[in-house]
């Protein structure tokens, strides 16, 4: 099965692989080789492929998958493999976020707070797994 | 016969505009190998986004493409009409000086006008070239102007945004790019594309036999295909023409380093040819004044 990871800058990712699992909107997917055509939003999170022995794992933030029986196309706004992640910047922005958060200013963009931490988060655990 | 003092120089002057040629030559080549980078590393994204979405669109087709609830389309961007209206953005550079690339777009433009002449066709220009060539002849419904200097997302999204608006709104019915696609640092390569309606895969790919295109792909949705298709489009628009201005840009930089290295290669042979003429003329002075005095010396005895 091929997976192939790209976001508007750059081709991350076009490989081989034997699963791979993905952070869709609605939950985690895990996918094999013939699984059933699909669509879906990505959701921030981890991708986790598989390949012979080896495991690699990359952040994502938002953007789609399609999954066809012998392909994998991921389209991401952004991704990172694990080990190009700006831990530091990252958790920078995990903390504004809380504090935005928990400020509870009135000019505060809840959503945008939300869904920044969570990217934060993503990539977080991206690195540290 | 130009005196030795005119040639002189002619000369002085061919090599002042040869150093600026040359200093052109290296600034373009310099600018290429940034634009190049980003063009190559932008088009995968686009690709597959392009590929999806027309496996997507066929998916859907098949299936009407309507909401079930309302029997309402499912974006105003799938909807498709009689083709009366059309739309052409037509990419140039800012500045001219690199060979053939700007008359080439304004060449294949007219060429669009006149084989669709039938249709009311609308027209914006991104660059400065294309708008101040086209704003004579034409109205045109918008243009972006000096924003090759350094291409960014941002302008695609303003772009596409207006490109969206007038295809929604029926101003459009068909939306066409025209830019040059970079090939290689020697060839750029002309294109026309269309960018709205999204097409379904064409039957004429049937000979392909492992084509998973050939025939409609049955999704299954973790979201709803509307809700899906509602950021999808204007994403792909936006990436579409975001890459069309890369080509167009690395295309224009590709294009005046080989004009400008072809300018120094002629000033440089100019030069040579003057050197030579200016010798030759100095060589027959000095043999007349021989002469003279020779016969002169020779009266005396």
């Amino acid at each position: 099965m091929k997976l192939d990871i790209a976001t508007p800058d750059r081709l991350l990712v076009s490989t081989e692989i034997d699963s791979v699992e993905i952070p869709g909107k609605a939950g985690y997917l895990g996918i094999l080789p013939q699984h059933a055509p699909l669509i879906s939003e990505l959701a921030p999170g981890t991708i986790e492929y598989k390949h012979g022995g080896s495991t690699e794992k990359l952040a994502v933030s938002w953007g789609y998958v399609e999954v066809l029986p012998q392909q994998v196309s991921v389209l991401a706004e952004t991704a990172e493999k694990a080990a190009e992640i700006d831990v530091p910047r990252a958790e920078a922005a995990k903390k504004r976020a809380e504090e935005r958060i928990r400020s509870g200013a009135k000019d505060v963009d809840l959503e945008r707070c939300m869904a920044s931490l969570e990217r934060a988060v993503a990539r977080l655990q991206t690195a540290k797994s | 016969m130009p005196s030795l003092i005119d040639l002189r120089r002619r000369i002085r002057s061919v090599k002042n505009t040869q150093q600026i040629t040359k200093a052109m030559k290296m600034m373009s080549a310099a600018r290429l190998r940034r634009a190049q980078e980003r063009v190559i590393s932008a088009r995968p994204y686009a690709t597959l986004m392009r590929q999806f979405l027309t496996r997507l669109v066929s998916a859907l087709e098949a299936s009407g493409a309507m909401d079930p609830q309302s029997e309402e389309p499912l974006h105003p961007l799938l909807v498709k009409r009689p083709v009366k209206k059309m739309l052409v953005v037509v990419l140039g550079g800012d500045k001219g000086l690199a060979g053939a690339f700007n008359a080439n777009v304004h060449k294949a433009a007219l060429n669009f006008l006149r084989d669709y002449e039938a249709k009311q066709i609308d027209m914006i220009t991104v660059g400065r070239k294309p708008r101040d060539f086209f704003r004579r002849r034409r109205d045109l419904v918008g243009d972006w102007a000096d924003i090759f200097a350094k291409v960014k997302y941002d302008d695609a999204r303003a772009i596409a945004k207006e490109i969206i608006k007038r295809y929604v709104e029926g101003d459009a019915d068909e939306v066409h790019l025209i830019y040059n696609e970079f090939r290689s640092v020697l060839v750029q390569r002309l294109t026309i594309e269309r960018l709205l309606p999204i097409e379904a895969p064409r039957e004429e790919k049937k000979d392909e036999k492992k084509d998973p295109n050939a025939q409609p792909v049955e999704y299954i949705f973790e979201q709803p295909p509307k809700e899906l298709l509602a950021s999808l489009l204007p994403r792909y628009v936006e990436v579409q023409v975001f890459r069309a201005l890369l080509e167009s840009s690395a295309a224009e930089h590709a294009a005046r380093m080989t004009a400008m290295d072809a300018a120094s290669k002629n000033a440089s042979e100019m030069i040579d040819r003057l050197t030579l003429n200016m010798n030759r003329i100095r060589q027959a002075s000095i043999t007349r004044e021989i002469i003279e005095i020779v016969s002169g010396a020779a009266a005396l005895e």
